[in-house]
């Protein structure tokens, strides 16, 4: 018996990453999964994003778990297309209780030389595309007497500045705002809005050379052990990163009965860089 | 990657073990395998107008450990007092093994408004006593022997919405001292986190609201709800709940003491239903 036989979880940035082990953790307790993901290049972004084949093998991953999903190719930032990719998730499976709000994209220049493309990017990602998946979903989660979930992703940069992500600063805070408001909101309705804060997570989106030379700008071109140092250095546990797994251990701990009274937090998963 | 909410091996020193949420703790820990070593007053404290726990009561919570096979060492001891705090845990060692997670729990809740001469004084003194200094006394007896062991662990501050917020708050000696307790637990887990990351150790503070426990459902408070509607008022969740039950304490304690968040540290997690989020 899992801890969420029965409910249905969209989630999106669901073809690889933390998007994916999300959707495999939630299926593993009984869940079934409505997944988006844009599968496509954004302009400003400096490493490769996910592509059909990672959202395919997301398919096969949770349907071999025996669980149904309802996979689409939809950006967020296009409030139509998300609300079309909800919509159908839900005449196929029925009903919807959670809604892991993922999809993000990372990108780096100091803020005097950051590009309006740059910033509007993210912005229209990191933020807005939040607030456009989670808006569609509300309708289906007031139709449950018994309430939902929502978990937005933020980052420790939600809680504090970084050098060189003004932008993605920016909407990581705007992500805490959005959920402090859907808390009150939708409380009478008992679905809960919280965050999590994660900090280095060990997936595509940390492990390429452009993020690496990005924290490692007094070397060439760095590799993974110059840059691991650096990881290990913003983090108060002497490791460099966490896992996927880690990020969804905490989600569904939020999402599941265990947190069916915790609204309207920021759940740091850090290793304590925040305190640090 | 799978992880695990397994506790097997582990002790778990948990205060403030005889009733309420740290029963519930300790029942909670126990079924995810973990042995306990359980301290509690079980005495009265002066400024405290509701029964504090009794020695029954510990032993109740001994039975129920061991209604699920695993092993329990209680002690009556004052977490205000270092020196029999520290025999407790020692001897705790001495039949169950080193500590890897302590829950520090004890508390109380000072309430004067049936007294018809309050000494706040006093009453401020006690809760810090027992819910901060006692706090640091708990760490501070156990922290050695997670250190020796060299496996890392986890620590559990048990904090308040009033370590986040002062809703509610009427200046008398009991709630002004509860108020300042609670903000200063999350400063000792701020320290702590930080200090004990190089041992992989973790550290914690949970924020409950109400929780249905004999502190606060109990007749003085009830006269003071109702003769206070405005305070009652501001003390409400977000969520339509009145309290939540020690369980959803325990389980929030469950998922941040196994290794399903062993990356978690220096977070002051509400189970509040909202409260702080208002």
């Amino acid at each position: 018996m899992g801890k969420l036989d029965g409910k249905v979880a969209f989630i999106t940035g669901a073809a690889r990453g933390q998007g994916r082990s999300h959707a495999v953790h939630l299926a593993r307790e009984g869940a079934d999964i409505i997944a988006v993901d844009q599968c496509a290049q954004v302009g400003t972004v400096p490493y490769d994003l996910a592509t059909p084949d990672d959202l395919a093998q997301t398919v096969q991953e949770i349907e071999a778990l025996d669980r149904r999903i309802v996979a689409t190719q939809a950006d967020v930032r296009d409030g139509a297309a998300v609300k079309q990719a909800v919509d159908d998730g839900v005449a196929q499976l029925g009903r919807l209780d959670i809604v892991v709000a993922n999809a993000g994209i990372l990108s780096f220049s100091m803020a005097e030389e950051m590009s309006d493309e740059m910033w509007d990017d993210m912005i229209a990602t990191n933020l807005s595309g939040q607030f456009k998946a989670v808006r569609p979903a509300i309708p289906h989660l007031k139709a449950n007497e018994e309430g939902g979930a929502i978990v937005i992703t933020s980052s420790t940069a939600g809680l504090k500045g970084i050098q060189k992500l003004a932008h993605y600063t920016a909407a990581k805070h705007g992500i805490v705002g959005l959920v402090k408001v859907l808390a009150l909101e939708l409380a009478p309705n008992r679905i809960r809005v919280n965050s999590v804060h994660p900090t280095q997570v060990d997936t595509d989106m940390i492990q390429n050379q452009p993020t690496y030379a990005n924290f490692r700008p007094d070397l060439d071109s760095p590799g993974l052990d110059e840059v691991q140092e650096t990881f290990v250095s913003l983090n108060a546990l002497p490791i460099p990163w966490v896992e996927p797994a880690d990020v969804s251990e905490a989600i569904l701990y939020l999402v599941s009965d265990s947190g069916r009274y915790v609204t309207g937090i920021q759940l740091p998963v850090d290793a304590g860089m925040v305190i640090k | 990657m799978a992880l695990t909410s397994n506790l097997e091996g582990k002790v778990a020193f948990i205060t403030g073990a005889a009733r309420g949420q740290g029963r519930s703790h300790a029942v909670r820990l126990a079924q995810e395998g973990a042995d306990v070593i359980a301290v509690d007053l079980c005495a009265q404290i002066g400024s405290v107008a509701y029964p504090m726990a009794t020695p029954e009561d510990l032993a109740q919570t001994a039975e129920e450990v061991e209604a699920l096979d695993r092993r329990i060492v209680t002690r009556q001891a004052d977490v205000r007092d270092m020196t029999a705090l520290q025999a407790a845990v020692d001897d705790g060692i001495a039949e169950l093994g080193a500590v890897d997670i302590v829950l520090a729990n004890a508390g109380i809740a000072p309430q004067l408004n049936s007294d018809p001469h309050p000494d706040h004084e006093q009453a401020f003194r006690d809760v810090v006593e027992v819910n901060l200094f006692g706090v640091r006394n708990t760490v501070h007896a156990a922290v050695p022997s997670m250190i020796d062991k060299g496996q890392g662990g986890a620590i559990v501050l048990t904090s308040s919405t009033q370590g986040l917020t002062g809703r509610g708050g009427d200046g008398s000696g009991g709630m002004d001292g509860y108020a300042a307790a609670k903000h200063g637990v999350v400063g000792l887990m701020r320290t702590y986190a930080n200090w004990l990351a190089q041992h992989r150790i973790r550290v914690n503070t949970v924020h409950p609201t109400g929780v249905s426990t004999p502190m606060i459902e109990n007749d003085e408070m009830n006269a003071y709800m109702e003769a206070n509607p405005g305070i009652s008022a501001a003390l409400e969740n977000l969520m339509p709940v009145e309290t939540v039950e020690p369980v959803d304490i325990s389980n929030a304690i469950a998922w941040l003491v196994s290794d399903h968040a062993r990356f978690v540290t220096g977070v002051a997690l509400p189970v509040d239903a909202g409260f702080t989020a208002k």
